[in-house]
C-alpha cells in the first residue's frame, strides 16, 4: 500500500482554504443517511461527535468510562495555546507552526502544523462560547501565560484545571446532541476489533463491561479518538483505563502505526515513591514560569535545601540555557534532569528527584499572588507527598506522560484504510518527535471541532459504501475472535496478577526504551518483551467471568496488547538511529550531550505494517520535506 | 516525611449486582506503607484476593489525581473519606493509625443502583446534563472569545462551580440523597456568565424536572454535600439555584 499524505498543493497559507473549498460536501438532507462511529469521548472525539452531529449526521459515541466527562483529557492541567496575540508579544499563526515544528524537532508534517495553528484561534472562541471559565483580568479580557518552548504568552488556562473545563464543555456540546436525539451514548462499552468490508473501516466490535454482551456495530466511517499508549511503561501519567487497545486493534486490521518510539517523558512529575505506586502525578508545566529547578553543586550533598547556601546550588537549566531557561521544551529539560541525577546530584531518598523551588517567585510577588495561580497544584503536592512546598521546594523527576507516536493519518486524518479516521493522542500528525506543553489540548479540540467536520465530508460524499450489516461474515469473524479471547484470558488461571506482568513489561520498556535509549539495549527489549508475553498466556490470573463488570478482565486485555505493541515501539526506536526529540539515542549525541538529528537519512516518518504477533513489521516511509521552516540543529541556548 | 508500614483490616461491601443483597467482607492487609494511596492499597487487597483465587473488589477510578471523579466510595461512613477537599485516589494511608479497621461501602442512593461491590450506576447525571446542562453554541459560530469581557470576579464565580467533577459525594451524603448540590453548580457556572443568559431560566427549570425525575431526595438544607465534596462546591449554587428557579417558574415562562 502506497503512503500519500494528500497534502493539498499550494501555499502553505493556502492549503487548508483551498482544501475546504475543494472537499466534496455532502448535502444537508443525506447527511442524516450517514451513521458515524465516534470512538473515545475525550477532547478530540468527544468534539468530533458533537460536532458531526451538529451536521446532522448519525453519531454513536462510545467510552469506556461510566460517563463520556471522565475521557483523560479531563486530567489536563496548564492551558491551551492559541495564537490570539492577544498579549502583543509577536505572537502569530507563522510563530505557533514555527514554534510547533522546531518543538517537534522537524518530526512532524509541516502542513499539519500550520493548518492547526491556523485553527488554534477560533478554538478559543468556541470555549469560549459554551461557557468555559477561562481565566481573565479584572478588565475582563483572557489572561495568558507561558509554556515550554516559546517566547511568547500563548496560553489560555483555566487554573490548573484546563482540561477539565474544556472537556466539560465539549461533554455539553455532546449532551446537548444527546439531548436532540443526534447522538447515541454507550458508555463503559470497550471497542475490541474494527470490522473492515472490502478494504474499508466499517465497524467495531464492541464489549458492554457491565453486561459482558459483546455486539457488532455498523456504520459508514470509524474515528478513532481514543488517547495514547504511556501506559506500556506501566507508571505515567495517564488514567488506569488508558490503553493501546483500540489502535493496536485497527493496526492489526492494516493500519499503519507511526513513530510509535515518539514518546513524551514530561520533565515535573512527583518522584516515584515505592513498588506499589499506581500512577504518577504531573505538576503542571505553567510552575517553571515562576519555580527555578536546581540541583546541588557537588555530588551526594544530602543536606536539606534550606541549609544548602546559594552559590553551592546549580540552576543547570538557566546556566545551560541561558535564552529559555527554565521554560525549555519537556524534551530538553527532562533529559537535563535525568543527566543532574546520573551525575549524583539527585536529591531526596531515592537520589532521583530535582528541586523546583518558588522561594524567589514568593519572595517578588508574595505567596498569595503564588497561591492563586497554581493552588491547586501545590495543594495536590501536599496531599502525596505531606510537604508544604510553599515552604520546602518541590521534589520532581520526569515521567511518561504523552505519546507523540499513534496511527498514521494523511491531511484528512484517514489513516491507509479508508473510512478509518483517527484523531487527538491517538494518531501522529502534529507534534513531530515532541510535543510543546499546551499543544495537546489544541490538537484535539482542532481535530474534532474543526478539520474532522470537512474532510469525513469529503470522503463520504465520493467513497462507495456497499450496504452491509451485522450478519457480514467479516462482522462475524471479528465478533468471534473477540469472544475467543475473552475466554482464552479467563481459561489461563495462573498464578501471576495482569498488574504483576504489567509491571515487569513497564521496567523493561523504561530501562531500554525510556529517557536514553542505545542499539544494545533495543536489541535486549526484544529479547525480553516475548518472554514476558509468553509467561502471560501461560499464567496470567483473571478470576470471575466474562458476563458481567470484570475489571481484571478488561486490564487483562489491554496489557496483553501492550505485550504485543511494545515489540513495535522497540523495532521503531531500534530502526531511528537518531536522537530527535524524545527519542534520545545514545549513539547520537553532541559533544555536550544535546540530542544529534540526522536529517540525512531520518527525515521521514516511519509507518508500520503489521505482519503477525512477535513478527517483524514492514516498514513504509513518508519522506518529510519542509519548504516553509529551515531545518537547523535545535538550540535554546 | 517519616512513612512507616502499618497493618489494617478492611471490611469491604461486597455485590453481585443491582439485584443481590450484598455483604461486608472482611480481610486483613499486613503491611500497608502510609505513603500509599488508599485506592492503592485497594489494589494491594485486590491482589490478594485475585492469588487466594477469589475475585477482587470492583472500584472505578481513572486519573488518580483527584480530577475524572470516577472514584466513589464510603470510608468510615464518609464520602471519600476523612480529608477534606480530597478525593478517595487523593487520599493516603498516612492518616490511618496501625491496626485500624477501615469500612468501605459504595455510594448509597436509590438514583445510583448497585453495578457490582464499589462501582455504582451514575447515569442520571449524564441524563440531568442532556437536560439543558449547556450552553447552545453550534461549533463555528463563536464570535471572538474577547468580543465579551467578563469580570474577574464573575469568570471566577463560574469557575468555582464548573470545578465539579460529577462524583456524587454530594448525593451519597446527603441524609436525602439529594442531588441539589451538583445540579447547582451547574447552573450557577452558566448564570454567572453572559454565554448563559439566553437559556437561563429553561435550563433550570429543564435540569430540576430532570434531577425530580430520577429519584433523587429534596434538598432540606442540611449541608452535608459541602462538607462531602471533594472540591468543596459552596451551598450558595444551591440558593442561587432555588432563586433561578422560583423567578424562572413564576415571572418567566415555564417549561
Amino acid at each position: 500500500m502506497s503512503l500519500n499524505s494528500h497534502v493539498p498543493d499550494g501555499a502553505i497559507q493556502e492549503k487548508w482554504t483551498n482544501h475546504q473549498f475543494n472537499l466534496k460536501l455532502v448535502n444537508p438532507a443525506n447527511k442524516r443517511k450517514f451513521e458515524i462511529i465516534v470512538v473515545g469521548t475525550g477532547l478530540a472525539g468527544g468534539s468530533a461527535a458533537a460536532s458531526l452531529a451538529e451536521l446532522g449526521y448519525k453519531v454513536k459515541s462510545f467510552c469506556i468510562q461510566d460517563s463520556p466527562r471522565r475521557a483523560h483529557s479531563i486530567a489536563a492541567q496548564g492551558g491551551i495555546n492559541a495564537a490570539k496575540n492577544y498579549a502583543n508579544d509577536g505572537d502569530s499563526v507563522w510563530r505557533l507552526f514555527y514554534d510547533t515544528v522546531k518543538g517537534g524537532d522537524y518530526r512532524s508534517r509541516e502542513a499539519n502544523v500550520y493548518r492547526l495553528a491556523e485553527i488554534s484561534k477560533a478554538i478559543i472562541d468556541q470555549c469560549v462560547a459554551q461557557g468555559v471559565p477561562f481565566a481573565r483580568e479584572y478588565g475582563g479580557l483572557l489572561d495568558n501565560r507561558s509554556f515550554g518552548g516559546a517566547q511568547v504568552s500563548r496560553t489560555f488556562y483555566a487554573r490548573g484545571q484546563t482540561g477539565q473545563q474544556l472537556l466539560l464543555g465539549c461533554y455539553s456540546a455532546l449532551m446537548r446532541q444527546v439531548d436532540l436525539g443526534a447522538v447515541d451514548l454507550y458508555p463503559r462499552t470497550e471497542m475490541l476489533d474494527l470490522i473492515v468490508i472490502d478494504g474499508q473501516a466499517r465497524g467495531i466490535v464492541t464489549r458492554n463491561l457491565v453486561t459482558g454482551k459483546m455486539d457488532v456495530h455498523i456504520g459508514d466511517a470509524v474515528v478513532l479518538a481514543t488517547g495514547g499508549y504511556g501506559r506500556v511503561f506501566y507508571l505515567s501519567t495517564n488514567g488506569q483505563g488508558s490503553n493501546v487497545t483500540a489502535a493496536w486493534r485497527a493496526h492489526k486490521r492494516g493500519a499503519y502505526f507511526a513513530n510509535p518510539c515518539f514518546t513524551q517523558i514530561h520533565p515535573t512529575c512527583i518522584p516515584v515513591h515505592g513498588e506499589h505506586q499506581s500512577k504518577l502525578t504531573l505538576m503542571s508545566e505553567s510552575l517553571r514560569n515562576d519555580g527555578r529547578v536546581w540541583v546541588p553543586k557537588e555530588k551526594g550533598d544530602k543536606r536539606a535545601p534550606g541549609q544548602i547556601p546559594e552559590n553551592e546550588r546549580d540552576y543547570y537549566l538557566e546556566r545551560r540555557y541561558p535564552s529559555f531557561g527554565n521554560l525549555v521544551p519537556r524534551d530538553v529539560a527532562s533529559r537535563a534532569a535525568k543527566q543532574a541525577c546520573d551525575e549524583g546530584r539527585g536529591v531526596g531518598e531515592t537520589g532521583l528527584a530535582v528541586y523546583l523551588d518558588f522561594a524567589d517567585a514568593i519572595k517578588r510577588v508574595g505567596e498569595d499572588a503564588i497561591r492563586s495561580k497554581y493552588g491547586n497544584l501545590f495543594h495536590m503536592y501536599e496531599k502525596i507527598t505531606g510537604e508544604n512546598p510553599y515552604k520546602t521546594p518541590m521534589r520532581i523527576y520526569p515521567a511518561v506522560h504523552y505519546t507523540m507516536g499513534g496511527l498514521w493519518v494523511d491531511y484528512n486524518l484517514m489513516s491507509n484504510l479508508p473510512g478509518l479516521f483517527v484523531l487527538g493522542e491517538a494518531n501522529f500528525s502534529d507534534h513531530g518527535a515532541n510535543r510543546l506543553g499546551a499543544s495537546a489540548l489544541m490538537q484535539g479540540l482542532a481535530d474534532g471541532y474543526f478539520v474532522l467536520p470537512y474532510t469525513i465530508g469529503g470522503y463520504l460524499a465520493t467513497a462507495k459504501i456497499a450496504p452491509a450489516d451485522a450478519t457480514h461474515a467479516a462482522a462475524q469473524e471479528a465478533l468471534s475472535g473477540s469472544t475467543e479471547r475473552i475466554a482464552k484470558l479467563l481459561g489461563v488461571r495462573g498464578k501471576k496478577t495482569v498488574d504483576e506482568l504489567h509491571r515487569e513489561l513497564g521496567l523493561v520498556m523504561w530501562n531500554r526504551c525510556g529517557m536514553a535509549r542505545n542499539a544494545a539495549g533495543l536489541e535486549k527489549a526484544l529479547g525480553e518483551i516475548p518472554l514476558i508475553r509468553e509467561e502471560f498466556w501461560k499464567n496470567v490470573n483473571v478470576q470471575g467471568s466474562g458476563d458481567d463488570l470484570n475489571q481484571t478482565l478488561e486490564l487483562a486485555g489491554r496489557v496483553a496488547d501492550f505485550l504485543e505493541f511494545a515489540e513495535t515501539m522497540v523495532i521503531d526506536a531500534r530502526e531511528r538511529n537518531e536522537s530527535c526529540g524524545g527519542h534520545f539515542r545514545e549513539e547520537s549525541q553532541t559533544e555536550d550531550n544535546e540530542a544529534r538529528r540526522d536529517d540525512e537519512k531520518f527525515s521521514y516518518v516511519a509507518a508500520w505494517e503489521y505482519k503477525g504477533v512477535g513478527k517483524h513489521p514492514t516498514l513504509h516511509k513518508e519522506d518529510l520535506t519542509f519548504e516553509n521552516v529551515k531545518l537547523t540543529q535545535r538550540s535554546y541556548k | 516525611m517519616s512513612d512507616r508500614n502499618i497493618r489494617l483490616k478492611v471490611r469491604v461491601w461486597r455485590q453481585n449486582g443491582p439485584n443481590d443483597k450484598g455483604r461486608f467482607e472482611s480481610h486483613e492487609l499486613a503491611a500497608i506503607s502510609q505513603g500509599i494511596s488508599f485506592l492503592e492499597m485497594l489494589d494491594l487487597l485486590n491482589t490478594q484476593l485475585a492469588l487466594e483465587g477469589t475475585e477482587p473488589v470492583a472500584f472505578d477510578s481513572d486519573c488518580r489525581e483527584g480530577i475524572c471523579g470516577s472514584c466513589s466510595m464510603m470510608i468510615n461512613g464518609m464520602a471519600h473519606g476523612p480529608q477534606k477537599g480530597t478525593t478517595a485516589c487523593q487520599l493516603h494511608m498516612r492518616h490511618f493509625e496501625d491496626g485500624a479497621t477501615v469500612t468501605i461501602e459504595p455510594w448509597r442512593a436509590k438514583a445510583f443502583p448497585v453495578i457490582k461491590d464499589l462501582v455504582v450506576d451514575r447515569d442520571a447525571f449524564d441524563r440531568i446534563q442532556q437536560a439543558g446542562g449547556y450552553v447552545s453554541a453550534r461549533t463555528g459560530s463563536a464570535p471572538d472569545a474577547n468580543a465579551i469581557p467578563i469580570g474577574k470576579e464573575a469568570a471566577d464565580a463560574a469557575f468555582d462551580a464548573a470545578a465539579c467533577i460529577g462524583c456524587g459525594a454530594c448525593v451519597a451524603a446527603c441524609p436525602n440523597a439529594s442531588a441539589m448540590l451538583f445540579v447547582s453548580a451547574r447552573v450557577a457556572q452558566f448564570a454567572h456568565l453572559p454565554q448563559g443568559q439566553p437559556e437561563r431560566w429553561r435550563r433550570v427549570q429543564r435540569m430540576v424536572a430532570q434531577m425530580d425525575e430520577e429519584k433523587f431526595g429534596a434538598c432540606t438544607n442540611v449541608g452535608e454535600c459541602e462538607a462531602a465534596c471533594p472540591k468543596e462546591i459552596s451551598v450558595k449554587n444551591i440558593a442561587l439555584l432555588n432563586r433561578d428557579y422560583l423567578l424562572a417558574r413564576f415571572t418567566k415562562e415555564p417549561v
